[in-house]
């Protein structure tokens, strides 16, 4: 019906070609300045609070553990969309101002930082018991081990789910959109606000989040192969 | 040079170490031997801390632990840097060629020059005749050769006392003599080492004394020559007729 319509009327395919040429430069600046940066920054603070909120986990302080396990708990336990709201919508009633960008950012590190922290703390765990003794019997501290000889190791175990948590926060900054962040798929929102064209504006913000996860993948790949060369 | 009075190890219920009293001279080896289950590795690791002793007295050279009361982590490091280590399963580590294995400690512990690092790294690796694997990774060297990338590792450190837990157990029969050849060059060195091992051959020509453990203490020690052809308590007399 819909591709009858299409192509039963040439001037309408004309226009949409048109259409998808000129909302193609908003979209790409939609993504560059908004919505990479936000996957970039939130992704290193959050991996930053995982390795944090791992090495709680795993620590022997029972008050650590403790906090560590309520705080990935709450976040796994509650949608993205809603702590973003509570972020952006809630806190002002408390007096608690954030500009859509910030709270963003805030929202999805928190996030990031929840589900890679049992990814790093896997993978830490993973390594073996003897690692840690080796480094101690030449005189290393905790931090130094952790740093010099248990964390690259680590690397390696969980680059591949790492990755996947990287991909899935691509994605996942289009809920961005919902705090008025003018991140890619909003800018598809208020142009297909405009001439109604729903289908073709979220089919080509589809297919360039679809690319730019593709080219994240080849990355992935390239990564691995690097972070191998010590493994037979 | 290590004086251990009254060591103590308990894992909860199961008490490993029931009273060890030992002395070692400077520039001697010992052997400990024993079955199983005997406490003999665990009264090792006890030296380097890698386990912590439930009570008993440490002394090595002019540092001493007194584990009867409690002991701050700050001790540890400083402690730990009198011994070298030598594990089983060797415990290179794998993201790190063989030369950065053996500069890891200096440079990172001791902060040392890595220029300065690097031409010893090198003399050691040559010395246990590795020389020409300076630049390969654990996984690319055999099992004789992970060993003694790991002896070479320790001895970076300058260790006064060399530990050796079962060096050549995981290994190859056949890859074995190198590893005790490098280890009976330490010995002729003079270097202070306690050896866990199951080697009797080793035993026999490099020990100054050889020791027999069982169930948590030591039941006989003596020069191997008095040990291994008469030895004096029955456990000992079946413990060697078991393995030879």
């Amino acid at each position: 019906m819909f591709l009858n319509s299409i192509f039963a009327d040439p001037e309408r395919v004309s226009r949409l070609i048109e259409i998808a040429k000129n909302s193609l430069q908003p979209l790409l600046e939609g993504a560059i300045v908004y919505t990479i940066p936000l996957t970039l920054i939130s992704f290193i603070c959050g991996i930053i609070l995982a390795v944090l909120t791992a090495l709680a986990r795993i620590s022997a302080i029972k008050p650590l553990q403790m906090i560590a396990r309520i705080y990935v708990s709450a976040i796994r336990g509650t949608p993205l969309l809603v702590q973003l709201f509570i972020i952006f919508y809630g806190l002002p009633t408390v007096g608690i101002v954030i500009d859509p960008f910030p709270s963003a950012v805030i929202g999805f590190s928190l996030n990031v930082g929840a589900y890679a922290s049992e990814i790093i703390r896997a993978a830490i765990l993973s390594i073996p018991k003897g690692q840690w003794e080796a480094g101690y019997s030449i005189g290393m501290s905790y931090p130094q081990t952790l740093k010099r000889v248990i964390l690259p190791q680590a690397s390696r175990v969980s680059l591949p789910p790492l990755s996947n948590t990287f991909i899935s926060l691509v994605k996942d900054t289009s809920l961005a959109a919902m705090i008025l962040v003018t991140e890619m798929f909003r800018r598809a929102q208020e142009i297909a606000a405009t001439n109604y064209e729903f289908l073709l504006l979220y089919l080509e913000v589809a297919l360039i989040y679809w690319i730019i996860c593709f080219l994240l993948s080849i990355v992935q790949g390239r990564l691995e192969k690097r972070l191998d060369r010590f493994v037979s | 040079m290590i004086s251990i009075k009254g060591l103590h190890k308990q894992f909860d219920q199961l008490e490993v170490l029931k009273g060890i009293d030992l002395e070692v001279e400077k520039g001697k080896v010992v052997v400990v031997i024993g079955p199983s289950g005997s406490g003999k590795t665990t009264m090792l690791r006890c030296l380097n801390i890698l386990e912590t002793p439930t009570s008993g007295v440490i002394h090595i050279e002019d540092q001493s632990l007194d584990f009867n009361k409690p002991i701050s982590k700050r001790e540890i490091p400083p402690f730990r840097r009198l011994t070298g280590m030598v594990f089983q399963s060797y415990n290179l580590f794998p993201h790190m060629t063989a030369l950065e294995n053996v500069m890891e400690g200096p440079v990172t512990v001791k902060k040392n020059n890595k220029e300065e690092v690097r031409k010893k790294a090198v003399q050691l690796l040559t010395k246990v005749g590795l020389g020409d694997k300076l630049d390969y990774y654990p996984f690319q060297l055999s099992g004789g050769q992970q060993q003694r990338v790991g002896i070479a590792r320790a001895l970076a450190m300058e260790p006064k006392v060399m530990l050796f837990d079962e060096p050549t157990s995981a290994l190859d029969p056949e890859l074995v003599g190198e590893v005790l050849k490098v280890m009976k060059d330490l010995a002729n060195e003079g270097m202070t080492m306690v050896v866990v091992t199951h080697e009797m051959r080793f035993a026999k020509e490099a020990a100054d004394e050889v020791l027999f453990m069982d169930g948590g203490v030591i039941i006989e020690r003596g020069k191997p020559e008095a040990i291994f052809s008469s030895p004096k308590e029955e456990r000992t007399k079946q413990f060697l007729s078991l393995i030879q």
